[in-house]
Parts: structure tokens; sequence; C-alpha cells
């Protein structure tokens, strides 16, 4: 039987060698690809009649597009607006390759902590970038919580500094040990109904159906939870704490 | 003792964080009832609240998932 870390595996389709560095392209580039295609298909293609009264997929991605809308005017305010564009791109991708990982025998790019972890590193230099642009020197009051006796301050700053060097890991390992796991315990159930054969193999089965639900909703939860905690971020780099 | 066996070790008490985590989330989903009962019509706004609470809790315990596979992995 196949181990169920199997399908985390990647494959190399298109050996290519780029100055020393291996850049091939594998099952991983695949899978983000078909990922932005399908998103740009649903809003290019779902968009291109601009009814007033939408039709199914127009709804699809007015709503999608008005969700995030809502969200970064709600967190961030109006001076977010900029970053919008930037916010929908994340949040379609990573919902886009969470659910197309739902798919059996695909590959759910989103499992690997080098893909989570280069979007995370983008937010969070992007967003300590934006919060220096805007705020210059200014931007490290960042870690000074207000109203603070000067004893308790020596300790809060250091806490505060860890705790924002600490976003990026905690924004990557969250949405990458998500998407690992429940993968993992759908291929371990998925084995159980192997193993338990045509007499006992029903329970294990009925759970994954009942899971597969659950997983249907975390992969969009942990898309919205990544957009969110980059808007909650860059409120805080736009706006200082208040 | 045996490395591999201290690896097996390490890995089961790394799973001790879900007893926080358990709380955690029955905490989240115990308040969001309770609250929901006393003032139903609150009750869809702060949903979104509620699964928030919910994923960042449950990410706790994946954090805990990671160090055991480090354990048993990586080392």
């Amino acid at each position: 039987m196949h181990s169920p870390m199997e399908q985390f595996e990647i494959k190399e389709l298109l050996h290519l060698n780029l100055f020393g560095i291996d850049a091939s392209f594998t099952n991983s580039s695949t899978w983000m690809i078909i990922a932005v295609i399908l998103a740009t298909a649903v809003f290019v293609w779902g968009m291109r009649q601009r009814a007033l009264v939408p039709g199914k997929l127009q709804s699809v991605a007015e709503l999608g597009y008005e969700f995030i809308a809502g969200m970064v005017r709600d967190n961030v305010g109006d001076s977010g607006k900029k970053y919008f564009p930037f916010i929908l791109t994340l949040f379609i991708f990573i919902l886009f390759c969470n659910v197309l990982g739902l798919v059996p025998y695909s590959f759910t790019p989103t499992s690997h902590i080098v893909v989570t972890f280069a979007m995370a590193a983008f937010v969070f230099v992007g967003v300590t970038i934006i919060g220096f642009a805007r705020h210059g020197l200014h931007f490290l009051s960042l870690f000074v919580p207000k109203g603070v006796p000067f004893v308790l301050l020596l300790l809060l700053v250091p806490i505060e500094i860890i705790s924002y060097f600490i976003r990026p890991f905690s924004l990557a390992i969250r949405l990458f040990a998500n998407m690992l796991a429940g993968h993992t315990m759908l291929k371990v159930f998925g084995g159980f109904v192997v193993m338990l054969g045509i007499i006992g193999g029903w329970a294990p089965l009925a759970f994954i159906v009942v899971f597969t639900g659950l997983e249907l909703l975390i992969a969009f939860l942990q898309a919205y939870v990544f957009a969110i905690l980059t808007c909650l971020y860059l409120n805080d780099a736009i706006h200082l704490h208040h | 003792m045996d490395a591999s066996a201290a690896k097996l070790i390490g890995a089961g008490l790394a799973t001790i964080a879900l007893a926080g985590v358990g709380v955690g989330i029955g905490n989240i989903f115990g308040s969001f009832v309770s609250g929901a009962l006393r003032n139903p019509e609150a009750a869809p706004r702060v949903f979104g609240n509620v699964l928030l609470g919910f994923a960042l809790t449950e990410a706790v315990a994946l954090f805990a998932l990671v160090i055991a596979f480090m354990i048993l992995f990586v080392f």
C-alpha cells in the first residue's frame, strides 16, 4: 500500500536548469498554473456579459470580489484600497490551490512550506516596507505599547519585537500544516477502508465523506484567515495601533 | 535508552499541546453558543470572528503536529 505522505512528493515533469539553479517544471507548478488559469477563467469568463442582474458565474465572481472588498474596507479602512488587488489575488490563489488539492490524484501546492512561506515572507517584507515608507522611523513605535509604565516596557518591547518577527512563520505554518494534516488524515482513513474491506470499510468511508466536507470548509477558512491576517498586519503598518 | 525510542516518546509528548487546544476550541464555541442564546440577533455578526478564532486556535494544534513531525523525521 502507498504511504499517506506520498501525495506530497514533488515529481519533476520537465527538467530545467537556470544558471545552476534547479528550476524544473514540477507537478506543484502544474497545479499552481491550473489554479491561476481556473481563477482567471471564473473572473474573466464570469464577467464577460456584465449583466445588471448577474448570472450564476457572475454572481460567484461578484461575491468573491465583494467579500474581500468588504474585508479590506472593515479592517484597513479607506487607505487600504490601494492594496485590495493584492489581497484579492492572494485569497483567490490560496483558495483555488486548497480546493483543487481536494480533487483525487491532484496535488496541493499549499501543502508545501516553501510555497506558503514564500507568500508569507512577501507579505511580511511588503508590510514592513509600507510601514517604514509611510511613517519613517516613527514606525518603530509599533513595538512600544501605549500607557504602560517604563519598567514593564523593558519586558514588553522585546516580546512585541519577537511576536512581530514570528508573524511570517506562523502565517506560513498555519496554512501548510492545515493542508498537510487534513490531507494526511483523509489518506490514512482511505487506508482503513482498504484494510477493513467490504465488511467493515463502510464506517471509515462515511467518515471520509463527512471529513471531505469539513476539509472544504477548512480550505476556504485558511484562505480567509491568510487574507484577513494580511489585512490586520497591513492595518498595523498603516495606522500604528490606533 | 535508544535514540529512536526517545524520538517516539518526544513525538508523543508533543501532542500534549492538544489539551490546551481542546480547551480553547471548546471555549470559543461554548462562549459563542451562550452569547448567541442571550442575544440571538447579534449571533450572525460575530460568527465570522468565531471562525477566525477557531482557525487560529486550531493552528496551535497544527504547530504541535509540525513539532511532532520534526522530532520524528528531521532529527
